[in-house]
């Protein structure tokens, strides 16, 4: 086992023009935990230990990364250090003019979200108009030369379009589309009842990706990521809990993940108090969960083991209330019954579309709310 | 895919980057979301594909360099692999 990371997703701010209901950030993110956002000089330090490190493809998120001024200065630290940076935005109000800039300071790869194929849908679940700022910076992007990736989360109001999102993505000549089904953690979890769709709808989603991969071939790569809740067996985790990945958060926190912050029986460091690769070695939240000498049954005897890791701990902590039980996901889990009451739930409701969202969008006024009730 | 003329000159796609893992003491090619890890002949070759050599004169190249012969198998079939994943192009 290669006993170093390799990616790093550096999450900038929190801030976000974007309101999307099934946000990866934490429910709390406009609170305390998160105020003191990391400087100029204290990203450029955590970069360089990053490389040292090991790591090699370096994600700049958010939030919405282009709201950091500096974002240009990291971008150049990043490529000076030879890491592959990847720029993952919503696109609102990036300009051509800024996007060169990023080119020239060395940015590798774009990926813009989109939340729907049309403007309407689009701008409705985003929670704010935005979809004809992504459409230019989508052109503008290709015409820069960087490669392009387009990123939809996928959920009950927008499944329905998997098939106009890939000729879209098709037609802006992307090299890549992910299109990822809905994890349940931050906001997702929170607004999971609006945004689950049914075993049938993603069947049919399912049966588009396969005949658009025949059709395209290598021209444009989709990627699905599974929708666990309707899977048998839980999905690798991370490839397994803190073997590859680092996320350090907007305040200098360092997690497995970028849902790892919601344990709250893991302790948590932070780069102003340690260096990276003193977090990865030595860090009770690195350290609790990798390998398999935590795993109780049903992971402990099983062949699975190697494959999925036991799962996702963020998931087990959410759902059952303990990090270090089996991803409830999985079908030999005590606690699959918690899941397959979710998916029964979709499948009784009504079909969604003509109900008004029943979710809450994810903005700061919400999460301190969230974050004073719990 | 079809296999490349020996005339022909393969290339780096633009979003793939040669980078030297310094910790892991080896070559990678780095791409959107992905890297694949070199050996020391994978990188001495793709540090030849520059768009102008064609396969012939890479395979010339690396030839006299070790004093050896027979090398165009092993060549082609390495261009070939990464062609596949998009991450090498053939001609302009």
């Amino acid at each position: 086992m290669d006993p170093k990371p390799l990616w790093l997703l550096a999450e900038l701010t929190y801030k976000c023009p974007l309101q999307c209901p099934y946000c990866s950030n934490p429910l709390d993110f406009a609170g305390p935990r998160f105020a003191r956002e990391l400087s100029t000089a204290e990203w450029c330090r955590v970069l360089g230990e990053a490389k040292a490190l090991g790591i090699l493809q370096l994600g700049l998120s958010g939030g919405e990364p282009t709201l950091r001024r500096d974002l240009e200065e990291l971008v150049a630290t990043a490529r000076s250090l030879g890491l592959y940076t990847s720029l993952i935005t919503s696109a609102y109000r990036l300009t051509k003019q800024r996007l060169a800039d990023l080119k020239a300071a060395g940015l590798d790869h774009v990926q813009i979200s989109i939340q729907g194929a049309d403007a309407a849908l689009s701008d409705e679940i985003a929670g704010t108009a935005s979809y004809r700022d992504k459409i230019a910076a989508y052109h503008a992007t290709r015409e820069l030369g960087f490669p392009l990736t387009v990123n939809v989360v996928l959920h009950r109001r927008n499944v329905h379009q998997v098939e106009a999102l890939i000729r879209l993505a098709e037609s802006l000549g992307a090299e890549r589309i992910e299109l990822a089904n809905t994890q349940f953690y931050g906001w997702a979890l929170h607004n999971r009842a609006a945004l689950l769709p049914t075993r049938a709808e993603l069947a049919r989603a399912w049966d588009v990706v396969q005949r658009e991969r025949a059709r395209l071939g290598p021209r444009l790569e989709i990627v699905w990521v599974l929708p666990d809740y309707h899977e048998p067996f839980p999905k690798p985790c991370m490839g397994g809990w803190a073997r590859a990945y680092m996320t350090v958060t907007p305040a200098g926190e360092v997690w497995p993940c970028h849902a790892a912050g919601r344990i709250t029986t893991l302790r948590f460091d932070n780069v102003r108090d340690h260096s990276l690769d003193w977090i990865w070695e030595h860090s009770d939240a690195f350290t609790r969960f990798r390998g398999d000498g935590w795993m109780p049954e049903p992971c402990r005897s099983c062949p699975r083991k190697t494959q999925d890791f036991g799962g996702c701990r963020c998931q087990a902590f959410l759902v059952v209330g303990d990090a270090a039980v089996t991803d409830p996901v999985c079908s030999l889990s005590p606690h699959r019954g918690l899941i397959d009451r979710a998916v029964a739930e979709a499948e009784r409701s009504p079909g969604a579309q003509p109900e008004p969202p029943a979710w809450t969008y994810r903005a700061a006024r919400a999460s301190r709310r969230l974050a004073r009730h719990g | 895919m079809s296999s490349p003329a020996r005339s022909t000159a393969p290339r780096l796609h633009p979003k793939a980057r040669l980078q030297r893992d310094e910790v892991r003491r080896r070559d990678v090619l780095l791409y959107p979301e992905g890297l694949v890890t070199l050996n020391a002949s994978g990188a001495e070759i793709l540090a030849l594909c520059d768009g102008v050599r064609d396969v012939s004169a890479i395979v010339a190249t690396l030839e006299r360099r070790h004093q050896t012969s027979g090398l165009e198998p092993d060549v082609v079939g390495f261009l070939e692999a990464l062609a596949a994943k998009g991450l090498v192009l053939y001609g302009p």
